[in-house]
């Protein structure tokens, strides 16, 4: 390992944009207001699926002050990144309850909401799609057009006459032969319903159109600027470089404001009122109703093993409810084939994913991106297999976990630079003290006490998704006093992307932190591209293309001073802020003297303006073959593991987490203080999911819980006793100062990891989430009934 | 959704075009007399009169917490309270913490120990740690979990947030000690 002492990685500066966050000067969408600024209101769907047979706006027209009303008519226009499969307004048909039928701009909102109240819509109720297997027997398609829609062709695969938006599998080995050779097979069945990302800031943007040409300006909650600006080019056939997306700071994304949402809605609405600009701030009701959920879903899983532990065969079935589009949901469904196995070594796989059409409210990108999922069924079934084998979970994870020399059920050959699973795994058992699940006896006597503790495990893997060709860059500009501003692409969602991007050009330059700043806000006519904030992938994609910046300037720097001092530019090096001579350390030059160029005595100047510049792409990945799966579709694995340590009340099934502990190999920690940020609050949002979060549809497809009154995101009163975050420094080659990305993977096996618990504290296994005290006092009743 | 018959949901300020009422108030130490929109909401009048936006609003339905200032010593979801009932009341919101350009102790304390991350939740979080050391200068963890279980946060899972406070308490105390 490099053991090299660094200036500024691996400390933990305060984060960069923290004084605007205290003083409440950071500007948030929501706070914007501009000149003749109109507000959008917008009608929802109150059914899940209805043929929409006629909307009268009349009334909602003449009412003054109403500048624009929009039904789907006005939007001829499909929109999606993976399946271009979605509109902004419905049109004839309604696949959501709380889909939008209409739109209105008005110069207040109270007139754009009783111009929403005065259209009267008559709809023709037709059965609807809500279960997954009603999905699959596709007596009622979602898209009856679904042949026709437009896709990424060659990494997603829609079946024809189906509600499938996309079937990917993996294919490796003899997994049938296997089974018939496996000394154990373990079937289960595990589902998971949808949940809500609540950000504290729902989704807002404001548009104003260019009424004199095809020009759009927005202003957005958006995590990823360029993506809006594609797709909506895309959808409207207009030039990307026509849109200008703008982004302020952003209240919490977590993949819910990836890809498009709110802004090509507000974009018509300002073009239908001649260019004044509009603002869409969703409600906390159409945050959960309207903009999209992660997915909810079921693994069919049936593992083979031998006598001694090993793993022969694994076949999965991951049906994910993607709701009424998939745009940004196949790509979820696509990771369960690459890593859907989890972290282990496994000989004959077969996995199938299938994304599937529902008349729910669509799903998206969420923090872990399926993993989250994925894993609530291995991890799962790895403690129930080990439970089976009369193994410790420990060591039959142990026994099958990844490594260097061992192949992914992709065929990715594993490296010393890929990580350490194990190394993850064996620290979070040491911190819970892990002795293999208690016995019968030992549970029978913390019964009599009404609470019952119990430790379980759990492991984890995760690489960026992401198409095969992402790329990154980043601009960097001296000014005349050697201060430097840095710009990106990607943005600062409070992950604290801005202030690890200063430290590393602190660490290259050698300059003081405070002499760098990230320029804020975000802004597509400025910034270099990128292509979305997701995937964990700032830190590593980021960070390389802010280190390749930063040489360049660096490089750019010396050429001019090896001019001034008559030598080859390979005698210089830098340091402090100065560039100086190897041999002759006192003849250097600052890094303002050289900025916009060195100037002699006699007002000769040579060089030029110094602009460093750094890209980055995803090399060597490739497309997943349709039929086999394989292929390399990782860029970076992170590895972690987490080991729980709870009591569950026996009368009320209420859970207290007294531990997690959480480990993950980030090859290098670039700030110690924002890592272990990412840690804690992923791990709480994991316990919501894993304890209290699902959104409930009635028989009719109707979101029953769209508030947080019946949405319960965990508080402060929710927090285990103790996290304790445990970083692994295993650093990947090419990555920044050796690096890895692991703000998805706190959230990921969380579930997992309770549930063995739970399991080692009741000997109950459950097989779905949430595990609210009603679901698990019911299983207890259940096992104690005569 | 924000349907008609579902109002109280609507997300911006809605004009109940009632006759105008006087509202006099003090808002960071600074008088305030306005004529008002009866029916506005305390954080609509910081907002939409005042143009005070450094108060958030997360759900509009007192359940974010994202609102919360200080009335007259109280912390209060402002979007619960009509701006009428302020009558005379004294308000302190997140403009108000720091003095001359100098942070508080406890808004340096949310830097230092990082609880926050996107900071939406920041404001709300702040005026309820605020209100619980002026009328308990020496909080238990459990306190500060009790005083902020009412403010949500997605993004810190709440530890830093909780040390933040705990340190403020511990140099505030150490600077009143010290005069």
């Amino acid at each position: 390992m490099d053991k090299r002492e660094y200036k500024y990685i691996g400390k933990s500066p305060d984060r960069s944009e923290g004084l605007e966050k205290v003083t409440g000067r950071a500007v948030y969408v929501h706070d914007m207001e501009l000149p003749g600024m109109l507000y959008a209101k917008a009608l929802h769907s109150p059914f899940a699926r209805a043929k929409i047979i006629s909307i009268d706006t009349s009334a909602a027209r003449a009412l003054p002050g109403v500048k624009a009303v929009l039904t789907g008519e006005d939007a001829p226009y499909l929109v999606g990144l993976y399946m271009i499969d979605k509109r902004i307004i419905a049109k004839d048909i309604v696949r959501y309850q709380g889909e939008v039928v209409a739109a209105v701009a008005a110069t207040d909102e109270r007139i754009a909401e009783e111009a929403v109240s005065l259209i009267k819509v008559e709809y023709e109720i037709l059965p609807s799609v809500q279960t997954i297997d009603e999905a699959l027997e596709a007596k009622i398609l979602v898209h009856e057009d679904i042949n026709d829609l437009e896709y990424m062709k060659g990494v997603f695969f829609p079946q024809k006459d189906s509600n499938i938006a996309s079937w990917n599998k993996t294919v490796r080995g003899d997994v049938e032969k296997a089974f018939e050779e496996s000394y154990l097979v373990v079937e289960n069945e595990m589902y998971l319903p949808a949940a809500a990302h609540t950000p504290l800031e729902t989704h807002a943007a404001i548009a104003q159109a260019d009424p004199y040409s095809d020009k759009l300006k927005i202003w957005s909650s958006a995590q990823s600027p360029f993506a809006v600006r594609q797709l909506m080019a895309k959808s409207f056939g207009i030039a990307e470089a026509d849109i200008q997306v703008i982004i302020p700071y952003v209240g919490g994304g977590f993949g819910g404001k990836a890809g498009i949402h709110l802004e090509p809605l507000a974009a018509l609405l300002s073009r239908a009122c001649k260019g004044r600009p509009v603002k869409y701030a969703a409600t906390r009701e159409e945050e959960f109703n309207q903009l999209p959920t992660r997915a909810a879903m079921r693994g069919r899983i049936k593992t083979g093993v031998t006598k001694d532990g090993k793993i022969i065969a694994l076949k999965v079935y991951y049906d994910w409810d993607s709701g009424a589009y998939a745009d940004y949901g196949v790509n979820v469904g696509r990771t369960a084939i690459y890593s859907g196995a989890g972290a282990y070594e496994i000989p004959n796989v077969e996995i199938h994913s299938r994304t599937l059409y529902t008349n729910k409210v669509f799903s998206t990108a969420y923090r872990g991106f399926g993993h989250l999922e994925t894993h609530w069924v291995i991890e799962r079934q790895m403690d129930i297999v080990a439970q089976k084998l009369g193994m410790d979970p420990y060591e039959f994870r142990m026994k099958n976990i990844l490594g260097p020399g061992k192949t992914t059920v992709s065929g990715e050959v594993i490296t010393e630079s890929t990580g350490s699973p194990s190394d993850c795994l064996k620290a979070v058992a040491e911190e819970i003290n892990w002795t293999g699940y208690q016995r019968e006896e030992e549970r029978e006597i913390q019964k009599k006490r009404g609470k019952v503790r119990g430790k379980g495990l759990a492991l984890l893997h995760k690489a960026p998704a992401m198409p095969a060709f992402t790329s990154t860059a980043s601009i960097m500009q001296i000014d005349g006093d050697g201060k430097v501003k840095v710009m990106i692409g990607a943005i600062d969602i409070g992950q604290g992307a801005n202030t690890v991007i200063r430290q590393m050009a602190a660490e290259v330059l050698d300059i003081p932190l405070e002499n760098i700043e990230v320029v804020w806000e975000s802004d597509t006519q400025k910034n270099p591209y990128d292509w979305q904030t997701v995937a964990s992938k700032l830190t590593f994609m980021g960070g390389n293309a802010v280190i390749k910046a930063a040489e360049d300037m660096i490089r750019q720097m010396k050429e001019v001073a090896a001019q001034v001092f008559r030598c080859d530019a390979s005698k210089l090096t830098h340091g402090d802020g100065y560039i100086y001579h190897v041999h002759h350390p006192h003849k250097r030059l600052s890094y303002g003297s050289l900025a916009r160029g060195y100037s002699y005595e006699n007002g000769n100047a040579i060089g030029g303006v110094i602009i460093g510049r750094g890209t980055y792409i995803a090399d060597g990945l490739t497309n997943l073959d349709k039929d086999t799966g394989q292929g390399l579709p990782a860029l970076v694995w992170t590895y972690g593991a987490h080991g729980v340590d709870l009591e569950v009340d026996l009368e009320t099934g209420d859970v207290h987490i007294l531990k997690v502990a959480s480990a993950f190999d980030v090859g290098r920690v670039i700030n110690k203080k924002l890592t272990e940020g990412q840690i804690m609050g992923g791990v709480l949002q994991g316990i919501g999911s894993a304890l209290s979060e699902g959104l409930k549809f009635n028989a009719e497809g109707k979101l029953l819980n769209p508030t947080f009154t019946d949405y319960k995101i965990p508080t402060a009163k929710d927090m285990p006793d103790e996290i304790v975050p445990i970083l692994i420094e295993n650093p990947q080659a090419d990555g920044p100062f050796g690096a890895r990305g692991v703000g998805e993977h706190p959230m990921i096996s969380i579930p997992s990891a309770i549930g063995n618990a739970l399991y080692d504290a009741l000997g109950i296994n459950f097989y779905k989430l949430p595990l609210n005290p009603e679901n698990i006092a019911l299983e207890i009743a259940g096992t104690q009934a005569p | 959704m924000c349907e008609h018959d579902a109002k109280a949901n609507c997300f911006e300020y809605i004009d109940s075009q009632m006759p105008r009422v006087p509202l006099d108030l003090v808002v960071n130490g600074e008088r305030v007399h306005e004529m008002i929109d009866p029916a506005m909401t305390l954080l609509d009048f910081l907002r939409v009169t005042l143009k005070l936006f450094g108060t958030k609003e997360g759900c509009r339905e007192g359940e974010c917490g994202a609102c919360t200032l200080i009335m007259n010593g109280r912390p209060v979801t402002s979007c619960l309270i009509l701006a009428v009932e302020a009558q005379g009341a004294e308000i302190l919101t997140v403009e108000g913490l720091s003095k001359d350009g100098e942070l508080s102790i406890l808004q340096e304390e949310f830097i230092r120990e990082d609880g926050l991350q996107c900071g939406f939740c920041t404001p709300g979080m702040l005026m309820s740690a605020r209100a619980l050391l002026d009328r308990n200068p020496n909080p238990t963890a459990d306190e500060v979990k009790e005083a902020i279980a009412g403010n949500l946060c997605r993004c810190t899972g709440y530890k830093s947030i909780i040390d933040a406070i705990l340190s403020a308490a511990k140099r505030e105390r150490e600077a009143l000690r010290n005069g």
